[in-house]
């Protein structure tokens, strides 16, 4: 699966959802002004989860944070490697 | 406060004295009695002399064998406690114990009494043999009844059959063309609640089994011609899912021991028109406390002031309740004390105030926090049982890397047939997005084809 792909679907689909207004996804978009709110990452962690079947946050107690966009993005793709 | 109105009446002296011995019957899935056979005679094998003054674990796996145990040893046993047949056998000895048992009752061949420390085991069924006991000076015998502990331990409830049976001491000339049953079982507390009931007024008894399908059960309860008939909402909505829903035609239907919804009270009267639905507040601590019979969820603001049995206030959000109804204490040490200085029971269970009627929000301790907002599961669910795809659903926490927790769903559909379709779950969400707020609304839906309800008639749920 594509993760980028499914990364972007996911953030998409839950600002759609909880009406917020999201910024245009570059790698260098810092994730605190995505337009997204903390509830909305935490159904973004939740959805991925299912979709991609990791959650590298609970995998890794001692992950550093993702502060943009790309990092985030790179998150999954190792944890799905 | 009511004072319990006979004191020293055994349930078989009452039985008794409720009549229509021989017209009534107690139906179980393999047996039938009448009343007058149930009083008549026991199926322990003529033991009774040997349980006089004596502490008892009934633990028989058939209902219909505890109920004609009971009728016999009300009043001659010390105490008695109720164990459920779904209560692993595991923790028998821990109950034996803590109820300072002598002896155990039991309808299964692998129970002996050194394993679980008393002096000796007696078994019971099949036959009713006839006997005379002297029944001249009852005991008030101890009624236990066994909940779910915080430590995975049972806890023990006293109660006696004086504020187990309430004002349940009358016989309606009606009682005679009544025929009650349960989905519970009569050794938990909504179920011993209808067994007393039909005991002591006088009417007929359809007992449930462990061993048959919901179908079965209803298309037996149908063939004897069931009038009365209680569940839980969780009961209720697992029956509507059966096409053997339409084998009974009650006159009245009553729900109690989970929060009630407007959905199941609505999907129940769409079903059973003909049929008053109501719903009862009751729990094994505080025992019954009032019916609501408007037909809507929650109940009038007036209810917690103007009932005349008992005493009920809010405190920090959740239902108190005082009464002769509620049970004694808790039996063995170290255990919890049952009702704060005032004598309430605290029933854990939330309320919330609204136009002039409270609402049941869910229990204090499985609220979920999603990132410091609280979510009741019970209120999600209410929601997403109201969506007209939806028969029952499950609302869980989910741990959360970023909010700490999060709220998901397991649904069961009407039409199991559904449940690859993407857009229903889509949809739901969206029925949910408008009635809650954000955090409330599960993050992700499951659709399971059951949903797991214990012997309990509750929805299984494990607290985070």
């Amino acid at each position: 699966m594509d993760v980028r792909a499914e990364v972007t679907e996911q953030f998409k689909q839950v600002a759609q959802e909880q009406d917020r207004r999201l910024a245009p996804l570059t790698d260098d978009l810092t994730l605190l002004d995505s337009g997204l709110d903390s509830l909305c990452f935490a159904i973004v962690v939740a959805r991925l989860e299912n979709s991609l079947g990791a959650d590298p946050f609970s995998d890794d107690e001692d992950a550093r944070f993702p502060v943009t966009f790309g990092d985030f993005v790179r998150f999954y793709e190792n944890a799905a490697k | 406060m009511k004072m319990p109105q006979s004191k020293t009446a055994s349930l078989w002296s009452a039985v008794v004295a409720a009549g229509n011995l021989g017209s009534r019957t107690l139906v179980g899935q393999h047996s039938v009695a009448s009343w007058h056979e149930l009083v008549q005679g026991s199926l322990l094998h003529g033991a009774i002399e040997d349980l006089r003054g004596k502490s008892v674990v009934l633990a028989t796996v058939d209902q219909f064998c505890a109920a004609a145990a009971l009728v016999q040893i009300d009043g001659i046993v010390r105490r008695v406690v109720l164990y459920p047949p779904d209560l692993p056998l595991e923790h028998l000895a821990y109950v034996a114990r803590t109820a300072e048992a002598d002896i155990v009752i039991t309808d299964q061949p692998a129970i002996d009494a050194e394993t679980y420390s008393v002096s000796r085991v007696l078994q019971c069924g099949p036959a009713f043999i006839p006997h005379d006991v002297d029944r001249s000076s009852p005991l008030e015998t101890e009624w236990i009844l066994l909940t779910s502990g915080t430590t995975g331990l049972p806890k023990l409830a006293a109660h006696t059959l004086a504020s187990l049976a309430g004002s349940a001491w009358h016989t309606d000339p009606a009682s005679a063309s009544i025929v009650w049953s349960t989905f519970y079982d009569m050794r938990r507390y909504g179920g011993l609640h209808i067994f007393l009931h039909a005991a002591l007024t006088g009417t007929s008894l359809v007992v449930s089994s462990a061993h048959e399908s919901v179908a079965e059960f209803l298309t037996r309860a149908g063939a004897h011609g069931v009038t009365n008939i209680s569940g839980t909402p969780s009961h209720w909505r697992r029956a509507l899912m059966s096409p053997a829903a339409r084998r009974i035609d009650p006159d009245y239907i009553r729900m109690s021991g989970e929060i009630v919804d407007q959905a199941i009270l609505n999907q129940v009267h769409a079903q059973y028109p003909r049929a008053r639905v109501a719903h009862t507040f009751a729990s094994t601590e505080a025992g019954v406390g009032f019916n609501v019979n408007d037909g809507l969820m929650g109940f009038p603001k007036e209810i917690l002031e103007s009932n005349p049995l008992i005493d009920m206030k809010i405190k920090d959000g959740t239902l108190r309740i005082r009464s002769t109804r509620t049970a004694a204490r808790y039996l063995g040490p170290g255990s919890p004390t049952l009702t704060d200085a005032g004598g309430y029971v605290d029933t854990g269970d939330t309320v919330e105030l609204r136009d002039g009627r409270y609402y049941f929000t869910g229990r204090r301790d499985g609220v979920i926090n999603v990132g410091g907002y609280k979510v009741h599961p019970e209120e999600v669910e209410a929601v997403i049982n109201r969506h007209a795809e939806v028969a029952m659903s499950l609302v869980k926490a989910k741990k959360n890397p970023i909010t700490g927790a999060l709220v998901v769903a397991d649904v069961v559909l009407k039409a199991p047939e559904a449940e690859g379709n993407s857009t229903l779950e889509r949809d739901i969400l969206h029925f949910c997005r408008r009635a809650l707020d954000a955090h409330k609304v599960p993050a992700t839906i499951r659709f399971v084809p059951m949903l797991n309800i214990g012997e309990s008639g509750k929805l299984v749920r494990r607290h985070a």
